[in-house]
């Protein structure tokens, strides 16, 4: 049971962003992190506002930039995709890597991108965080082993999502939708740190919602690693995601980005570097171990640096010839 | 309908069924509260254990998750559904014949998600099984006599066809 809230049924683009301009209105996807958030009482919607009526817009399209894949397709169907496995491996791979399949019959790709984090301390009413509006990040004295080793603060909180992070790496656009019109911008733009702003890892116009995002093939070799606690399902403990260009035993061309450890997708420009010196087998070592240059480890989560090294040297290993 | 209701038509385990509640109720909580069907589990509430999983137009999904609002013209199918008359659906056979369910709180969702794989997958191996089954949390038996249970009833469905 939640709060009390106007449901609405959006039909099309321009229905929702003017319903979603209302005041205290919510998008919904699949609500799988909405409905957990209102039952946790950290967001209780006046208005919900159901994105999966608008026609067609769960739809997966191949065009002549790329593929565009519809706000409300569902990571199912993403993980599911045989032509666009072929295209794009690594985000097919980080839609299945996320949560349990009745989990990814439900949740959409817009919701992933726009879930909220995790964090316990932010999950929990009775913490007036600085995510929150209040003051303070409670993990810095407190319970922070599964928090950001990068980012510096004020909040902590590791991004969530697994397809965030791969479709950084494969320099994906989000296409956004509001009451003034539509626009677009590199998904890396998106995602913001808690320095910029502390109450979301996003900044959307009122009225915004996610419409689409545009994924280029320009990067034709990628992979997602995650490395998860419990292996049924689990949020990454630490997770990368590497998209590029392979000419016969090196990389030509290379983006990391790692997930699960910085409170946004944290782009690695010296594993990159490393990553492009090197053939890949030559590559491992250095690209893994220059990964967590510039981490700073909280009080209790130091061990995520061998774990992150780790993910990216099973990354790249996984480009090596079988 | 008072203001701050609902109603829907759905295909309830077979029947059309319509039904109103308040905007706010999950599908988990108008099939237990407002359609006496108590077979599907209330559990974690937060998507972590799957007792609450149904098969919405045959797709498993977590009914604590999904406003029922959602379901308005869909095909529902609950543990309920799942026998024909008095004649068990083989995977409920299964599970009693292989102690799959002990204490049985997780046995609605477990069979509900096991139907969509073999109907989807009559021939699932054990990977798949375990891969389909994943969501599903059990505190009593392990999950290896789960697994032979939905092989069993798996068997048994090929040879009936
Ligand atoms: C047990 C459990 C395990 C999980 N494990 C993982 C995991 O391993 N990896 C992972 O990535 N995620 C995980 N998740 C998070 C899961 O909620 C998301 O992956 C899912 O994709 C959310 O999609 P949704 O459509 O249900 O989102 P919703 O709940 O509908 O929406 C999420 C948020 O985004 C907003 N929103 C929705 N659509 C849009 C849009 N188009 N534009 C703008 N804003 C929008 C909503 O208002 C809401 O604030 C897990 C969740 C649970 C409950
Ligand atoms: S009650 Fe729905 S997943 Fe636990
Ligand atoms: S039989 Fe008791 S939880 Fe599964």
């Amino acid at each position: 049971m939640t709060s009390p809230f106007t449901f609405w049924d959006a039909r099309t683009a321009e229905e929702a962003a003017a319903l979603l301009s209302k005041k205290g209105a919510m998008a919904l996807g699949g609500g799988v992190d909405l409905l957990g958030e209102m039952k946790e009482g950290i967001r209780a919607p006046e208005h919900i506002v159901n994105l999966r009526s608008i026609p067609g817009l769960d739809k997966i399209q191949k065009t002549d930039r790329g593929w565009r894949v519809g706000a409300t397709a569902l990571l199912t169907d993403i993980a599911d995709h045989a032509d666009l496995r072929k295209d794009l491996p690594g985000f097919a791979e980080s839609a299945e890597a996320v949560a349990t399949p009745q989990i990814r019959n439900q949740g959409t790709i817009g919701g992933n991108l726009a879930q909220r984090p995790r964090c316990w301390y932010y999950r929990a009413a009775e913490f007036a965080c600085v995510k929150k509006g209040g003051k303070g990040c409670p993990a810095e004295k407190g319970e922070n082993r599964y928090l950001a080793i990068f980012g510096d603060g004020p909040c902590h909180i590791v991004h969530p999502s697994d397809c965030a992070p791969m479709l950084v790496a494969l320099d994906a656009r989000l296409f956004l939708r509001g009451p003034d019109g539509a626009r677009d911008l590199p998904i890396a733009d998106f995602y913001e740190l808690p320095s910029k702003n502390a109450l979301c890892e996003f900044t959307l116009k009122p009225g915004e919602f996610i419409e689409a995002v545009e994924i280029p093939t320009a990067l034709p070799r990628s992979t997602y690693v995650k490395i998860r606690e419990k292996d049924s399902f689990d949020f990454a403990i630490a997770a990368c995601a590497i998209a590029g260009k392979i000419d016969g035993d090196h990389f030509t061309d290379a983006r990391v980005v790692l997930g699960g450890v910085a409170p946004v997708p944290w782009r690695s420009v010296t594993a990159e570097a490393n990553l492009r010196k090197n053939t890949i087998a030559d590559a491992v070592e250095p690209a893994s171990n220059s990964a967590t240059d510039g981490a700073r480890p909280m009080s209790q989560n130091a061990w995520k640096i061998p774990m992150t090294k780790a993910a990216v040297a099973r990354a790249i290993r996984s480009f090596l010839p079988r | 309908m008072k203001n701050g209701e609902q109603r829907i038509e759905f295909t309830l385990n077979g029947d059309k069924t319509s039904v109103t509640f308040p905007t706010f109720k999950t599908l988990l909580e108008v099939l237990r509260e407002e359609l006496n069907l108590t077979g599907t589990k209330h559990g974690c509430e937060l998507g972590e254990c799957g007792a609450c999983a149904v098969l919405v137009d045959g797709k498993p999904v977590l009914s604590c998750l999904m406003l029922a609002v959602e379901a308005d013209g869909t095909k529902v199918t609950t543990v309920e559904g799942l026998a024909d008359d008095a004649r068990l659906h083989p995977l409920q056979e299964a599970f009693a014949d292989c102690g799959a369910a002990q204490c049985g709180y997780c046995t609605p969702g477990f069979l509900c998600t096991a139907k969509a794989l073999l109907d989807k997958k009559p021939d699932a191996n054990r990977r798949e099984i375990s891969e389909a089954l994943a969501g599903n949390i059990c505190r009593c038996t392990g999950y290896i006599q789960i697994f032979e249970a939905v092989e069993q009833a798996a068997a048994k469905m090929a040879v009936k066809k």
